[in-house]
């Protein structure tokens, strides 16, 4: 069966619903129309208002509300509908959904799923095409993946919501549309394990989400030239993976990072760090990073140029080989 | 801010009659300019998005002839209209549109950014509910300033259920500030009924008390009517009488965006809405109050006019230089230090 990513997770959430009560779906045009990528597409016409519903359009309530279920049984599943306006909640994201079981003693359990549609590359401009990971990934109490494929897209939003603490879910929405011959439900491994998507020799490709397809194009590119790269896919991105990553440049001695968030503080910087401090002595040159650049996020007609791509990533490894 | 200018005028007009050919004009260039937008997103001359006021436009016209040159605008992602009513020359908006270098942010914010500040356009913002305090604060510097300037913030009605919408309006009351917001009330929040998901029926209006305001409520597709209410909050504004919240109750032909087809909308509202449109219905109001229909033809056909001449300029412009991502990050102009 063909099934695109929005599809997979659409199934997820139904199957979830499905199994169990508790599990709750809502956001902005989330019910009524089904989301504004159809993620959340049938949801209330099969499980009624009570289940999947339209909340006003306020983020901070919306996660505010998704944190009071949670205190009492619910699982809540909330969708901000773009990245930028997750903004809004930041402060229930990070002073109160991470941190209220371990200002309770661990007596408050907060199994809250916020999904974030996420990234570039469907020509809109700032506050429709952001990467807001990495301030998320800094907030400790917060788990935090990201889909590179349809599989992923349905096992990481199960999984997220059977998790008993929050997850935040960062959905590749210009991969919404990417398709895959699977059977749904599929089983994937804990989202925890990065995976090797391809195996190579000469460098380490570190991307997630939206940048796995792109690595992997790349990888096949490069083949052109002689090298073979390996492409890791992080899936989650906190935790991170770290045994993973290491052992692969321990293989390759190299390594490029590859995300679609600006460079500073962007999760490239953060698995450089990890790299010289376990692999330091396996390393033939520096990890470097294919990334956004540290601009505001670009207009429609330069964000091909701003985006990192095959072309990018190849000079890099380029780069990294010539150390 | 009276932007009509006729050419041989066949008797001499009232001053209330130059207003009101001065509001038909606004209406008239912004369907043209919106009409012409809708096409050429259609013909995918444009990345991104787009948000029309195509049925919106009395209520940017109405506060378009009211403010005065140095006023502030702060609107909203549906800002063509009001970006144009302050004056900024069409084809620097339909270039922004786009995404050409000649646009007003240089291409770089595109439909959802329109930003003229010579203008007074202070800025169109995407996120909703942000540009209500950035509205006071401008506000109170020209009250600090003692500048007669108002501020007039336009939002719409799915607005007013997020906290930005009642932190602004305290503040405003707070310190008596010179400012006008505007809840343009379309009856949806983008593919949801503003009624499925607000407390009160007149989403604006209702609140008003809260905050110690009057509830002002106009007709938002009546240019006269919106002109009004916005001279009166306006002047109230300027002379120290503090802010105003007024809903105008009005409606979008089209949908949210760019790609979306209404169809959530029951066909009788749509149609009776379509009854009230405001370009057709000033026109024969105009026309019933004795004004010549020549005049009237002569703005729709400068109108289109200046449509076709911003369309030329702005297809014929090149897009921004890669370079251009580069720049204004910082106040030397470059985006230096981190890149
Ligand atoms: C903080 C935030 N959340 C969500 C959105 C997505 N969004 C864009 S327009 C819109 C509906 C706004 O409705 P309304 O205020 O009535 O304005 P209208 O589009 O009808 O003019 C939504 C939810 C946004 N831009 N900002
Ligand atoms: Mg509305």
């Amino acid at each position: 069966m063909t099934v695109t990513l929005a599809q997979a997770i659409n199934r997820a959430l139904a199957d979830a619903m499905a199994e169990d009560d508790r599990v709750l779906v809502f956001g902005e045009d989330v019910g009524r129309l089904g989301g504004v990528f159809r993620v959340t597409d049938g949801l209330q016409s099969r499980f009624g208002e009570q289940r999947c519903f339209d909340t006003p359009l306020a983020e901070s309530g919306i996660i505010g509300t998704a944190i009071g279920l949670a205190m009492y049984g619910y699982r809540p599943v909330a969708e901000m509908q773009f990245d930028g306006f997750s903004y809004p909640a930041f402060e229930q994201l990070v002073s109160h959904l991470a941190k209220l079981r371990n200002r309770s003693r661990g007596t408050l359990t907060l199994p809250v799923t916020v999904r974030i549609p996420y990234g570039g590359g469907i020509g809109a401009v700032e506050h429709h095409s952001e990467s807001p990971e990495s301030y998320w990934v800094h907030t400790a109490g917060l788990t935090v993946v990201s889909p590179g494929t349809p599989e992923d897209g349905y096992a990481m939003v199960r999984e997220a919501i059977a998790s008993d603490d929050p997850v935040i879910v960062m959905e590749p929405k210009r991969r919404y549309w990417m398709k895959a011959d699977v059977e749904l439900p599929v089983t994937a491994p804990p989202s925890s394990e990065a995976l090797v998507r391809r195996e190579g020799t000469d460098v380490t490709i570190v991307c997630y989400g939206p940048m796995v397809r792109t690595a992997l194009d790349a990888a096949e590119a490069a083949e052109d030239e002689g090298w073979s790269l390996e492409v890791l896919d992080l899936r989650s991105l906190s935790p991170m993976d770290t045994e993973a990553i290491v052992a692969s440049v321990q293989r390759t001695g190299r390594a490029v990072v590859v995300h679609e968030a600006g460079r500073s503080l962007g999760l490239g910087a953060e698995v450089a760090a990890r790299v010289q401090e376990a692999a330091f002595y396996h390393l033939e040159a520096p990890v470097l990073r294919a990334t956004g650049f540290d601009t505001p996020y670009p207009p429609a007609k330069l964000e091909q140029y701003w985006l990192p791509d095959v072309d990018r990533i190849l000079d890099l490894v380029e780069r990294s080989l010539a150390y | 801010m009276s932007t009509t200018q006729l050419e041989e005028p066949t008797r001499d007009l009232s001053e209330d009659e130059l207003l009101r050919l001065g509001l038909y004009r606004q209406v008239v260039r912004i369907r043209a300019f919106e009409e012409r937008a809708y096409r050429l997103f259609m013909e995918g001359l444009v990345k991104g998005t787009s948000h029309l006021s195509l049925g919106m436009e009395a209520i940017a016209a109405g506060f378009g002839e009211a403010m005065r040159a140095d006023d502030y605008t702060f609107c909203t992602y549906r800002g063509h209209a009001h970006t144009l009513a302050r004056g900024t020359p069409m084809a620097g908006v339909m270039g922004e549109l786009l995404g050409r270098a000649s646009g007003v942010c240089g291409g770089k914010g595109g439909s959802m950014h329109l930003t003229s500040v010579e203008h007074g356009a202070m800025g169109s913002y995407a996120i909703i509910g942000a540009h209500l305090p950035i509205a006071n604060g401008a506000a109170w510097s020209a009250q600090v300033r003692d500048s007669g300037q108002v501020a007039v913030c336009f939002f719409g009605d799915g607005t007013t259920n997020i906290g930005a919408f009642h932190e602004a309006l305290n503040f405003a009351k707070v310190w008596n500030l010179p400012v006008v917001f505007v809840c343009e009330n379309n009856l949806y929040m983008e593919y949801t009924a503003i009624g499925d998901v607000t407390a009160v029926e007149h989403p604006a209006a209702d609140r008003a008390s809260a905050y110690g305001l009057e509830p002002i409520i106009v007709d938002g597709n009546d240019p006269d009517a919106v002109y009004e209410v916005a001279a009166t909050a306006i002047e109230r504004a300027r002379t120290g009488g503090g802010p105003s919240l007024i809903e105008a109750k009005t409606y979008r032909h089209g949908g949210h965006s760019r790609a979306d087809p209404g169809q959530y909308r029951p066909d009788e509202e749509v149609a009776a809405w379509l009854e009230r449109d405001p370009v057709p219905t000033y026109r024969a109001r105009l026309l019933a109050d004795g004004l010549d229909e020549a005049a009237l033809t002569e703005i729709e056909t400068q109108a289109q006019a200046d449509v076709d001449a911003a369309t030329d300029v702005a297809r014929a412009a090149p897009p921004p230089d890669l370079q251009a991502a580069y720049t204004n990050l910082w106040a030397d102009g470059g985006s230096s230090w981190r890149n």
